[in-house]
């Protein structure tokens, strides 16, 4: 999706267009406009902080005879991938290699789309972890941070971005903390070495907005002596802010439907990004465990005429998955925390291979920084759990978990999340089954460049804060 | 009063709910002990003990079998550095007995008492292979870093009510960031505290008449905590140490070799790089080899090689889990060692036989073999591999339930997915 800023000719009040699927996300993010050129006032800038990103010049590449998982539910033995100008050209069995191909053996190994984390905060907590400094993933300073925005957080000289991009990862969604009832805009990245975050922003991809459920919200704000610090205050926040945010959009809507004649509405950021999730160009991205409170956050998106994308963590979502599935809510969370604070401590290894079962859209996410190294993991844990409760999920499905399914949640599922033609030749290269504890990623491909090579000896890791330290040629 | 050195005597074992007989057959036994692994063995326990295991052995009459065909069988589990029994919910203070704000009891704290052998935890574990822990006391930092020790740990069954194994197998201390902070700051400061701290419970030793009778001058530490440190400075309870840069691995080592203490690592991020100093002074590593990331300035070196390294060099590593509710993780953390090049071997005992030897257990947990407890694992595939799962756990020959809270919450909902499925119905 193309338009991840607010377009304020729409009227909010028209619920159902917050329902609307956003077009393809070919056309880059800067052709967004919002007004008319004529207009004596300045337009809002749709796109204040673009994405530099420029796919790099690359060659063919035929990746040959690997079994190759594409994240569609089919899984190809002796496959062959063709990648051509940064794009995923053929997928299929025993292909012919065309003349002017780079051929890549990939007998004995696996073949799937780049690895995507729907819920990071690498770059906005960076590593070293211990230094206060490098934390900039939570403005706890008001439970309605909604004007802030995690990209501007973003340091892409985390050590941790290195170790992902080795571990398969091409693209993350890095979302704000959970202190707060909104914590801002989330940012899509694609897992490129750059020294901006503008260099890593994913084209096109649309904004999210963090919004948290239950204990962290109330915890925070009760230890400062304020509201929220029960759960029922945490939804009168959100109702409150909602109410302002249609109040807000209506305003805009009046000025610009009576001819935009005199002063616009002054500009509020907060209120922006709430308007710009009532009219579906912002994604919401839902941080809440407990199945009760999922229901909840549902009522609200259609007392105010919006709708969740995702629920992450959900814990609890295998207790309500027929009415996720029926919202068309993706459930982002893992197979094995559980138990650190009470709204976890349901939680099963089975929970999104039921959302799976029941016909939804299951992710596996990290949420950390180690996690995120082996998404395919957890998935297998997941996986197997699936298998012991005697659900049939063959690998060529869970393979979406976090793949295709974690490319829905962010809105880029037309760019990325499978081997089909058309897509962008984001591709990971496995020593072994990606579903075994003992693959590595071997070779990952990012628009058809090649971002690690385990076999490249000049590999060096991209950070800048690694360079000359000890670990810093590992 | 609390008697550490007495009570560290005291070893409870658990019993099997009946005395009986249990033939394992048919399986790939992997023993972690002197007959290596046996391609199709028995596993013979009797009474809670294993009395036999090769590939010709009889099964006893009157025998229950346990059919492992195409199956792996493997000692059960051993996960160091947990606190299994002394936690439920990390949020819910209440329930979290790791460690104590008392400055009076820093190295007299003892995480063989109040351990809950009805922790939900338990089961979790167990499904993960885990038979027994070392229940590790953690600091509690909530009034200000005053503790130098964290206190003493304990190895516990998993298998139910008693849970103690054996008491003090380790006392607890963090050195490197942690350490020096505790200390006021600085790392100079702690291993001063430290060697002021040896003496005084040298001279304790030496005086304990007199120090009864009110003669000696003021020492430091409480009476409990310079009882508890005696098995340390005499070198018959190991000093586990959290450290994690190179040079306070090598600051940790010669603290130990001056004052002639047993010393057990524990993180040792970059321990690689000190690899052969480690191996030489015979220390032992615990280690959590998917750590490889600088998540602090005493981590820039941390890397996915650690465990393979440190394990060329000669050093007996354990791998550790991802923390008590995670716990069932150090399989696959086992299994991530092999694919960064530790031999397969290497781990499987780097989560059995290496434990216990490093805590003094080996002449009971560890590996299959006559005499010890039967803590056996039948596993439907490679137990590093997620996708395998334990088919059957024994502790002290008794057959565990299968379940665990979770999998009853799971068996209550799952019907109502797979109904709704086969009718295509969406409520």
């Amino acid at each position: 999706m193309i338009r991840p800023a607010l377009s304020l000719s729409i009227a909010v009040a028209l619920a159902g267009c917050a329902a609307t699927r956003p077009p393809p996300a070919r056309t880059p993010a800067a052709t967004a406009t919002v007004a008319a050129p004529a207009e004596p006032v300045r337009a809002i800038d749709a796109n204040p902080f673009p994405s530099t990103y420029r796919a790099p010049v690359v060659g063919k590449v035929a990746l040959v005879g690997g079994n190759v998982l594409t994240a569609t539910g089919a899984e190809i033995a002796d496959g062959t991938v063709l990648m051509d100008g940064g794009r995923i050209v053929a997928v299929g069995a025993n292909l012919p290699v065309p003349e002017g191909y780079q051929r890549v053996d990939a007998r004995g190994k696996w073949v799937t789309p780049g690895v995507i984390d729907a819920h990071s905060h690498l770059g906005a907590w960076s590593q070293p972890e211990s230094a206060d400094a490098l934390n900039d993933v939570n403005e706890m300073t008001d439970p309605n941070t909604a004007q802030a925005w995690v990209e501007h957080s973003i340091w892409p000289q985390d050590p941790g971005l290195d170790a992902a991009r080795q571990a398969g990862v091409t693209t993350l969604m890095v979302l704000p903390g959970s202190a707060n009832l909104f914590g801002g805009r989330s940012v899509t990245l694609k897992n490129v070495p750059a020294t901006t975050m503008q260099g890593m922003k994913f084209p096109g991809a649309p904004y999210g907005l963090k919004i948290a459920c239950g204990e962290n919200p109330k915890r925070v704000y009760a230890a400062k002596g304020r509201s929220p610090a029960t759960r029922m205050g945490n939804v009168a926040g959100y109702r409150k802010a909602w109410i302002d945010a249609q109040d807000y959009a209506r305003r805009w809507d009046k000025w610009e439907k009576g001819g935009k004649v005199g002063d616009p509405p002054r500009r509020d950021l907060q209120l922006e990004t709430l308007a710009g999730v009532l009219k579906g160009e912002i994604l919401v991205q839902n941080h809440c465990y407990r199945a009760d409170e999922m229901a909840n956050m549902i009522d609200i998106a259609r007392e105010f005429g919006f709708r969740i994308r995702t629920f992450h963590h959900a814990n609890e979502a295998y207790k309500i998955a027929p009415m996720l599935v029926k919202e068309d809510i993706c459930v982002a969370t893992w197979a094995s925390w559980w138990g650190y604070k009470m709204e976890v401590f349901d939680a099963i290894e089975e929970n999104a291979p039921l959302i799976h079962a029941a016909g939804g859209c299951a992710i596996i996410h990290s949420d950390d920084p180690l996690v995120i190294q082996r998404l395919n993991q957890e998935a297998a844990a997941a996986l197997s759990s699936a298998w012991r409760a005697g659900l049939k999920i063959p690998k060529s499905e869970a393979i979406k978990w976090f793949t295709a399914n974690s490319a829905r949640a962010l809105g880029i599922a037309d760019n990325v999340g499978t081997l089909e033609p058309g897509k962008n030749a984001d591709v990971v290269l496995w020593s072994a089954d990606p579903f075994s504890i003992y693959a590595r990623a071997d070779k990952v491909w990012i628009d058809g460049g090649i971002v690690f090579d385990r076999s490249d000896p000049s590999y060096r890791p991209h950070s800048d804060f690694t360079l000359g330290q000890v670990g810093g040629a590992r | 009063m609390i008697r550490p050195l007495l009570a560290a005597l005291m070893l409870t074992v658990a019993l099997p709910a009946a005395a009986e007989t249990v033939a394992i057959t048919g399986g790939r036994v992997v023993t972690m002990g002197g007959a290596g692994e046996i391609a199709r063995g028995t596993v013979i326990v009797r009474d809670g003990r294993i009395v036999a295991v090769g590939a010709d052995v009889p099964v006893p009459p009157g025998a229950r079998i346990i059919d492992a065909t195409n199956r792996i069988v493997t000692p059960g589990l051993v996960a160091s550095g947990t606190a299994l029994g002394l936690i439920e919910v990390r949020a819910v203070e209440s329930t979290d007995d790791r460690g104590t704000r008392k400055s009076d009891i820093s190295a007299a704290f003892d995480a063989g008492y109040g351990l809950n052998p009805d922790s939900l935890l338990l089961p979790v574990a167990r499904l993960g292979g885990i038979t027994s822990a070392i229940a590790t006391p953690a600091y509690d930092d909530a009034a200000g870093r005053e503790l130098l020790f964290a206190g003493q740990a304990a190895a516990v069954l998993l298998g139910g009510a008693p849970m103690l194994m054996k008491r003090g197998v380790a006392m607890v201390l963090d050195m490197g960031d942690a350490g020096a902070e505790r200390a006021g700051g600085a790392r100079a400061a702690e291993l001063v505290a430290l060697q002021a701290i040896f003496a005084e419970v040298r001279d304790f030793a030496r005086r304990r008449a007199a120090y009864d009778r009110g003669e000696t001058r003021d020492y430091t530490l409480s009476r409990v905590d310079l009882e508890a440190l005696l098995p340390v400075v005499e070198g018959r309870m190991p000093l586990l140490v959290s450290v994690n840069r190179a040079s306070d691995i090598r600051d940790a080592l010669a603290m130990a070799r001056e004052e002639k203490v047993k010393l057990i690592l524990e993180g040792a991020g970059e321990g690689w790089r000190v690899a052969r100093e480690i191996a030489a002074a015979k220390v032992p590593v615990l280690l959590t080899p998917i750590e490889n990331n600088p998540v602090s300035f005493e981590m820039l070196g941390a890397t996915l090689g650690n465990a393979r390294r440190l394990a060329a060099a000669g050093v007996t590593i354990a791998i550790q889990g991802n923390g008590n509710h995670r716990e069932r993780e150090m399989r696959y953390n086992a299994g991530n060692a092999v694919a960064n090049g530790l031999p397969w071997q290497a781990a499987l005992a780097a989560v059995t036989i290496n434990p216990a030897r490093i805590f003094g257990l080996a002449d009971r947990i560890g590996s299959l073999e006559p005499g010890k407890a039967g803590d056996v694992v039948i596993w439907d595939g490679d137990p590093l591999e997620t996708v395998a799962r334990p088919v059957s756990v024994l502790i002290g020959g008794v057959e565990q339930p299968m379940t665990s809270r979770a999998t009853e919450l799971r068996d209550r909902y799952l019907p109502a997915i797979t109904q709704n499925r086969s009718t295509g119905e969406k409520q």
